[in-house]
C-alpha cells in the first residue's frame, strides 16, 4: 500500500471510530453502524468487520451473517455508476425485463456485476415506489422513467463521457 | 408575516420528484423575482397529490387551477399568464379538471378525486410537509393535546378499540385490541414502533404518507406510547426512501425543538421519544418479529410466535409495532371519536384504505376509498380504465402475498374479508392492474422468483417450497411443462401455506394459487399446447411472416442476428424456427407489420 492510501484508510477508520463512538452505547448498534461503514469505505471488507466486532464486542461470525443477509451490504466495492433496474411489479408489467436485458447487451454485464472498467455496477432491484414513472430505472441517485429498450444507449452514454 | 395572494403548490411526492419538480420550485422562485412579485406569491413543495401518472403537479391557489407535466419551460408561462396577468394557462391544465366550457373544476370534482375520501392521506397535497407549522395549523398534535390532558390511557384505548379499526399494513388485526395487550403486558420498560418497511414491490402508500405527512406518524407515536405506557418508539424505515428519511429526520427534530418529543411533553409529565432505523434490503423484515430482530442487529429473521411481540418484542420487551398508515389514522380518531370512524366503510371493515394504483392503467397513482368499494369503481370510475383500450384481465392485490382478482370479481365491495374469500388479500395495498397482454403463469413465476430470493431460509417449507414451485413454473412458461405439474403446484402449495413459520411463507403460494384457480386455461394451454396467449413466455412463441404483408424488402435478414430469416427479394421471406433465438428485432425492424408473434 502506498503512504497516500494508507493515509486515507487512516482517515476512513477514524472517521468508522467516530460513528461507533455515538452508537457503541445504545442498544442495537450494529445496524446503523455497518451503514455508516459501508458509506465510508464503500463496502464492508473482512477487515472493516473485524474493525467493528472488536470495537462493538460481536463475534465476527456474527457481523459476517448480518452483512451476507441484507441485499444492501456488500463485500466488494460497486462501480461509480450504480444502475438499479427497478423489477416492482408495476414496472415488470411495463416491460422492465426488457430494458434490464438491454442495458446488460449494452454494458455486456449481467445483473450484479460491475464492469471491467469499474465505470458501472447493475442490479435488478425491487421496487422503488416511482410507479407512477414504470418502467424506470436509478442510476445513483438519478431517476430515468416511462422508458421503453431504444432510450438506453443514449441514457448509458451520458454517463461513459 | 406575509400575505400571499396566491399559492402555487408543487408536489415534491417520489414520482413527482424523479421527474424534476425540485427543479420546478427553483424556477419559480426565480421568476418570481424576475416578475418582482416574490412576496406576494408562495411556492410550497408538499407531498404527494395521487395523481402520480401526470406528474410533475402543480396547484395554484386560490383558483385551484391544475397544472399537470409541467416543465422547467412552462413556468415562465404560467407566471406571467397565470400569476402576473391573472389568466390560467388552458392548455397546461390537466384535462380531466375543467369543465366543457374550459372553466375550473373544484378538486373533488375532478373525476380522479370524486370518490375518494382522503384520511389517512389527507395532508398529502395539502401542506408543506417539511414545516411543523403547517401541520399544527391543520389540527396537527392536537390529538396528542387531547389524549395527553382529557383522557386516560384507557380511554384512548378504547377509543381506537371502539373504532373498529385494524391493521393497514397486512392481516388486519384489530389495532385496539393490539394496543391493549401491550397495555396490559408486565413489564416497566415498553417499546413503541413502525413498520415502514414497505416492501412489496408496486406499493407506495406509506411512502407517500412519510413524505407527505411526516408528523401524523409521530403524533400518533406518542399517543400510543402514552396508551400503552413506553417512552421510547422505534420508525423502522427503508433505506429506499430516502426523501422518507430525509423529511422523518427533519420532522423529528421539530418535533422534539417545539416540545412535542421529549420529557415532559405539553408539560403533563409524560415523556417520550423517537429514533429512526433504516432497513438494509429485506423484504422479511416487514414481518414483525423480523424487523424487531433487525433493530437488534442481528440477521431479520422472524421467529415463533406466540409469544407475540406485545408480550415480548424489541430487546424482550412488551413491544407495540403498527405500519404507518394505521398511525396516520390515529389522530383523527382520537379527535373525533370512534363513531366517526365507525360510520365509513364496511360492517367489519371501518375507515378508508389507500391503494398504490399501478400497472395497465390509466391514472397510475395513490387511491384512498371507504372500505366497500368495488375494484371496478376504483379502476374505471377513479383510475380511468385501461389504456390503449386492452381489456382488463385481472387485478393483483396483496403483492406477493396476494392473488390475482379476475374480471368476475370487479363488484366485490373491497374489505379485508372479501378479499381473502376470493382468495387474495388486502396485504399493505398495492394494486396492480393487468391487461390482455400480460401471462398470469409469468406473473405467478414473477412472484415466486421473488419469493425465492427474498426468503430468509430459516424454515424449510418456505425455503425449500418456494424453491421447487418455482422450478415447476419456469419448467411450464419455458414449454417444458407436463400433465401434473398443475397438482403438483397445488399440493406444495397448500402444504407451505401450513407449515410456514412466518407470514412471507404462509402467504408465498398464494400468487400461484389464485392464478390456477381463475386462469386455469392459460396454465393448461402452456402445458398441452406449448402456447403463451399474452405472447411474454419466450420460450412459447413463435415469429411468422404474413406472406401477404410482405414485400421482400430484406429489412428483417439484415438485422437478424443469427441469420435465421432467408428469401429472395420482392418476394415473402421466411424465417427458420429452429435457427430463431426469439429476440424480436425483426418484429421491431419491419416497417410493413408483416412480422408477427404469437
Amino acid at each position: 500500500m502506498s503512504a497516500v492510501t494508507l493515509k486515507q484508510n487512516e482517515e476512513k477508520f477514524s472517521k468508522l471510530q467516530l460513528v461507533i463512538d455515538q452508537w457503541k452505547d445504545k442498544e442495537g448498534p450494529l445496524m446503523p453502524v455497518l451503514q455508516a461503514a459501508q458509506d465510508i469505505f464503500g463496502c464492508l471488507s473482512l477487515d472493516v468487520q473485524k474493525y467493528i466486532s472488536k470495537e462493538l464486542d460481536i463475534p465476527v461470525s456474527e457481523i459476517y451473517g448480518v452483512v451476507t443477509f441484507y441485499s444492501q451490504f456488500t463485500l466488494k466495492p460497486k462501480g461509480k455508476y450504480k444502475i438499479g433496474v427497478c423489477m416492482g411489479t408495476a414496472c415488470y408489467v411495463k416491460g422492465s425485463q426488457a430494458i434490464l436485458d438491454e442495458i446488460s447487451k449494452e454494458l455486456n454485464i449481467k445483473s450484479g456485476e460491475t464492469s471491467e472498467d469499474g465505470l458501472f455496477t447493475l442490479d435488478a432491484t425491487r421496487c422503488l415506489g416511482a410507479c407512477g414513472l414504470a418502467p424506470i430505472i436509478m442510476i445513483n441517485d438519478d431517476v430515468y422513467g416511462r422508458l421503453s429498450p431504444g432510450d438506453i444507449k443514449e441514457i448509458i452514454k451520458k454517463y461513459k463521457d | 408575516m406575509y400575505f400571499y395572494r396566491s399559492h402555487v403548490l408543487v408536489c415534491g411526492g417520489t414520482g413527482c420528484h424523479s421527474s424534476g419538480s425540485a427543479d420546478i420550485i427553483e424556477q419559480f422562485n426565480a421568476e418570481l423575482k424576475k416578475q418582482g412579485i416574490e412576496k406576494e406569491i408562495l411556492v410550497v413543495q408538499t407531498g404527494c397529490f395521487g395523481l402520480c401518472e401526470v406528474g410533475p403537479i402543480v396547484i395554484v391557489y386560490p383558483e385551484g387551477a391544475f397544472y399537470s407535466r409541467v416543465t422547467t419551460d412552462d413556468v415562465v408561462e404560467i407566471v406571467s399568464e397565470h400569476l402576473v396577468k391573472g389568466r390560467t394557462v388552458k392548455h397546461l391544465l390537466y384535462h380531466d379538471s375543467i369543465t366543457e366550457e374550459h372553466d375550473i373544476k373544484s378538486l373533488d370534482e375532478v373525476p380522479f378525486y370524486q370518490k375518494q375520501k382522503r384520511l389517512a392521506l389527507r395532508n398529502c397535497g395539502v401542506i408543506n410537509p417539511e414545516d411543523i407549522d403547517e401541520y399544527i395549523a391543520f389540527n396537527g398534535y392536537k390529538a396528542l393535546g387531547k389524549a395527553l390532558t382529557e383522557m386516560t390511557p384507557g380511554e384512548v384505548i378504547s377509543t381506537i378499540k371502539e373504532s373498529g379499526l385494524r391493521g393497514r399494513g397486512g392481516a388486519g388485526f384489530s389495532v385496539g385490541l393490539k394496543w391493549e395487550f401491550t397495555s396490559k403486558a408486565e413489564g416497566q420498560k415498553k417499546f413503541v414502533a413502525c413498520n415502514a418497511d414497505e416492501g412489496d414491490p408496486g406499493a407506495f402508500m406509506d411512502r407517500s404518507i412519510l413524505e407527505g405527512a411526516p408528523h401524523a406518524v409521530i403524533e400518533a407515536m406518542t399517543i400510543a406510547g402514552y396508551a400503552v405506557g413506553a417512552d421510547q418508539g422505534y420508525i423502522y424505515v427503508r433505506a429506499e426512501y430516502p426523501i422518507a428519511v430525509q423529511r422523518l429526520t427533519m420532522a423529528i427534530g421539530q418535533a422534539r425543538e417545539y416540545g412535542l418529543l421529549g420529557n415532559n411533553i405539553l408539560e403533563t409529565g409524560f415523556d417520550f421519544d423517537l429514533e429512526l432505523r433504516l432497513g438494509a434490503g429485506a423484504f422479511v423484515c416487514g414481518e414483525e418479529t423480523a424487523l424487531l430482530a433487525s433493530i437488534e442487529g442481528y440477521r431479520g429473521e422472524p421467529r415463533p410466535r406466540p409469544p407475540f411481540p406485545a408480550v415480548k418484542g424489541l430487546f424482550e420487551k412488551p413491544t407495540l409495532l403498527n405500519n404507518v398508515e394505521t398511525y396516520a389514522n390515529i389522530p383523527q380518531i382520537i379527535l373525533k371519536g370512534s363513531g366517526w370512524l365507525q360510520e365509513i366503510g364496511t360492517d367489519k371493515s371501518k375507515g378508508t384504505k389507500v391503494f398504490a394504483l399501478g400497472g395497465k392503467i390509466n391514472n397510475t397513482g395513490l387511491v384512498e376509498v371507504p372500505m366497500g368499494t368495488t375494484l371496478r369503481e376504483i379502476i374505471y370510475d377513479i383510475g380511468g380504465g385501461i389504456p390503449k383500450g386492452k381489456a382488463f384481465k385481472a387485478a393483483q392485490t396483496g403483492g406477493p402475498s396476494g392473488g390475482c382478482i379476475p374480471v368476475e370479481h370487479l363488484d366485490t365491495p373491497i374489505d379485508y374479508d372479501s378479499l381473502a374469500a376470493i382468495g387474495s388479500m388486502m396485504g399493505s395495498g398495492g394494486l396492480i392492474v393487468m391487461d390482455e397482454d400480460n401471462c398470469m403463469v409469468d406473473i405467478a413465476r414473477f412472484f415466486l422468483e421473488f419469493t425465492v430470493e427474498e426468503s430468509c431460509g430459516k424454515c424449510p417449507p418456505c425455503r425449500i417450497g418456494t424453491k421447487r414451485m418455482l422450478e415447476l413454473l419456469n419448467k411450464i412458461t419455458e414449454g417444458k411443462g407436463e400433465e401434473g405439474d398443475i397438482e403438483k403446484l397445488e399440493e406444495l402449495g397448500e402444504g407451505i401455506k401450513i407449515a410456514s413459520l412466518c407470514g412471507l411463507g404462509q402467504t408465498a403460494p398464494n400468487p400461484v394459487l389464485s392464478t390456477i384457480k381463475y386462469f386455469r386455461e392459460e396454465y393448461e394451454e402452456h402445458i398441452r399446447d406449448k402456447k403463451c396467449r399474452a405472447g411474454v413466455c419466450d420460450a412459447l412463441l413463435q415469429y411468422t411472416i404474413i406472406e401477404d404483408k410482405c414485400k421482400g424488402c430484406s429489412l428483417c435478414t439484415r438485422v437478424c442476428p443469427v441469420d435465421a430469416i432467408s428469401g429472395q427479394k420482392k418476394q415473402p421471406y421466411n424465417i427458420d424456427q429452429s435457427i430463431c433465438i426469439k429476440c424480436g428485432a425483426c418484429l421491431e425492424k419491419c416497417p410493413f407489420g408483416a412480422i408477427v408473434k404469437g
